[in-house]
């Protein structure tokens, strides 16, 4: 952004110290999901026989797990795994949101109910059931096949606010202005209306990695998810949710990371709420924007 | 109103159709109730597997449109068929679905109640101390996925009653087995279990509709009516109470039938972490063994949850808003 809206929001971030700590949160995260395995020796599924269950000391930074495993290694890869799952997902779920909800909006008509249908059907289909389902059938194609399952079923509340939005859009003079001059229908949508939603989705975005990232560790904890020898952080807790007070290092560590990583995204989602509308009031935590059935 | 009523009710009742329709074709696509039988030693002949898969209403041979119509033919007969040991689905469903019930019941009312008055405190004292600490608070909570909340709990009764020496805080199972007494100590029993899973389930609604309710009550309060209220000489608080909560409580209507399915979604993990024998961990069971006929009864309850959360949501809306009312 170098507009003059582009320096206001900026100065705006700079100055909100959630955005600030969500910020340098996420830069940490990052630099331990990706240059920390390169730090320590060992790899993440590399097995010490000698250190099993064995509390952080200056070997294992972090301590071993029940069969020896670093558990530095593993929450660092983990940590690589969740996020990098987390932010596909929500990308793609709110590009997915975006396509329906203007489609919807801005052709109107069959298309509209048709979407909107859908939209509505798809909320009433219990998503995370039906994740647990079809999980363990995409094991074979690797993660990204899980990026793909939870960006399906989380675009829903996302397109029908964009569409709410293309719809009031759609009354505006320079819309108008622009479809009576003969603009085709997919220059007046690049031109005109996503420009005018960019920031709402950006936002949405940050906020939908969060949901992402709890919906992929909650597959992974049931088993359901990444599968060994790879792991992500919701397999560390689950390997660890029987001994959380015997080997509390086993526990407490992805457990962490886990917490910070959603937390980071929450404080940056609404920083970045804040910052690119500062009316109070519009949207609220967890993405959800005003829908029922 | 009543047409309104009836028109929802029409609406959801095909939406439950589809989405059962859905859920039956993602689900008999998905898992493999053959495996189950198969990997019995000895190895059962593949007749008799297909035999067994046929008494159960799961055999591959015939299209999976005629099996749904088969299946759903008796559930709407109030059958819901067999499990893959042959057992009844609707027997097993109706020894869990009262655990997942009060689960949820109770996690509803607490964690809305709380969030209300939260949120309301919240938006009276912005800016202020507890405005403070209970976005922090929200920010927190809604950043703990439920199964990371559950195991962080249970690790925290664990200390408590190692400190203590003897059980305090019990988290495991709905009720102590074999406990003698009459109903005043299985009531109580009862309770005792329900305190953390319900605490469980309940903080990550308290922290989401707290943050939706000082919202709206910062909208209310900066409102025309509620000035004129407090001209015509009422107190700061009374007007609030009387002229503005109403109206503040209506946007959140509209996060009920969601913030239900979270609600729905974080009492799966609560169950399976507590040892509860609820709907949620049979699904989990259920989809481990492949268990098509079991996984679907859950499914189907969950999306009927969701609808009649939705509905509750619009006779709430309908009591505050009067203009639905008479629309």
């Amino acid at each position: 952004m170098r507009s003059a809206r582009g320096a206001s929001v900026r100065r705006r971030l700079v100055r909100a110290p959630g955005a600030v700590a969500g910020g340098a949160l996420l830069l940490a995260l990052f630099l331990f999901a990706f240059a920390g395995p390169h730090l320590s020796g060992w790899g993440y599924a590399d097995i010490d026989y000698s250190a099993l269950h064995r509390p952080p000391d200056a070997r294992h930074w972090l301590g071993t797990n029940r069969i020896g495993q670093d558990v530095y290694a593993q929450c660092a890869r983990g940590l690589q795994k969740s996020l990098l799952i987390g932010a596909l997902a929500a990308g793609f779920s709110t590009g997915l949101a975006a396509v329906v909800g203007v489609c919807a909006g801005y052709f109107g008509g069959w298309a509209d109910r048709a979407l909107m249908l859908l939209v509505d059907l798809m909320l009433v289909v219990p998503a995370f059931l039906v994740l647990v389902v079809v999980a363990p059938r995409l094991r074979a194609l690797g993660w990204l096949a899980y990026v793909g399952l939870i960006a399906a079923f989380g675009w829903m509340i996302t397109a029908r606010a964009v569409r709410a939005m293309t719809r009031s859009l759609k009354e505006r003079q320079f819309v108008a202005v622009a479809r009576h001059m003969g603009v085709g229908p997919v220059v007046v949508i690049r031109r005109h209306i996503l420009p005018h939603m960019a920031s709402f989705l950006v936002t949405d975005a940050t906020v939908a990695v969060a949901g992402a990232v709890i919906s992929e560790t909650g597959l992974s904890y049931f088993g359901f998810g990444v599968q060994p020898p790879d792991v992500s952080l919701g397999t560390l807790i689950a390997d660890a949710s029987d001994v959380p007070t015997t080997y509390p290092w086993m526990f407490y560590f992805p457990a962490g990371l886990l917490v910070l990583l959603v937390l980071a995204f929450h404080l940056i989602g609404d920083a970045l709420r804040d910052a690119l509308d500062p009316e109070p009031g519009a949207v609220v935590v967890g993405g959800e924007a005003g829908s029922r059935v | 109103m009543l047409a309104l009523l009836a028109k929802r009710l029409t609406n959801c009742l095909i939406l439950l159709l589809a989405s059962t329709f859905l859920c039956y074709l993602i689900s008999s696509a998905a898992l493999d109730p053959r495996a189950y039988f198969e990997d019995r030693t000895p190895r059962p002949p593949a007749a008799v597997v297909e035999a067994r898969l046929a008494e159960i209403g799961l055999d591959s041979g015939t299209p999976v449109t005629e099996r749904f119509g088969h299946w759903a033919w008796r559930a709407l007969h109030g059958d819901l068929g067999r499990t893959l040991d042959g057992t009844p689905v609707d027997a097993e469903f109706g020894r869990r679905v009262g655990v997942t019930a009060r689960l949820l019941i109770v996690g509803t009312v607490v964690g809305t109640v709380l969030g209300v008055l939260a949120g309301v405190w919240a938006a009276v004292r912005r800016g202020r101390l507890p405005d403070r600490a209970l976005t922090l608070f929200s920010f927190v909570v809604l950043s703990v996925p439920p199964f990371v909340l559950g195991l962080l709990l249970q690790a925290g009764a664990l200390t408590v009653n190692d400190a203590a020496g003897r059980t305090v805080i019990r988290y495991t199972g709905e009720r102590t087995p074999g406990l003698e007494g009459g109903a005043a100590t299985q009531l109580r029993d009862a309770a005792v279990h329900l305190a953390l899973p319900t605490v469980s389930v309940a903080l990550g609604a308290v922290a989401a509709y707290s943050r939706y309710q000082r919202g709206a009550t910062l909208d209310v309060l900066a409102s025309d009516h509620l000035r004129t209220a407090q001209a015509k000489g009422l107190t700061p608080g009374r007007a609030l109470l009387r002229h503005g909560l109403r109206t503040s409580l209506i946007p959140l209507t509209a996060f009920f039938s969601f913030g239900f399915l979270t609600l729905f979604t974080g009492a799966v993990f609560t169950e399976k972490i507590y040892g509860w024998h609820g709907m949620g961990s049979w699904f989990i069971e259920s989809v481990q063994r492949g268990d098509v006929n079991a996984a679907m009864a859950v499914e189907v309850f969950s999306a009927a949850l969701v609808l009649l959360a939705g509905l509750v949501a619009d006779l709430l809306h309908s009591a505050l808003d009067p203009r639905v009312r008479y629309a």
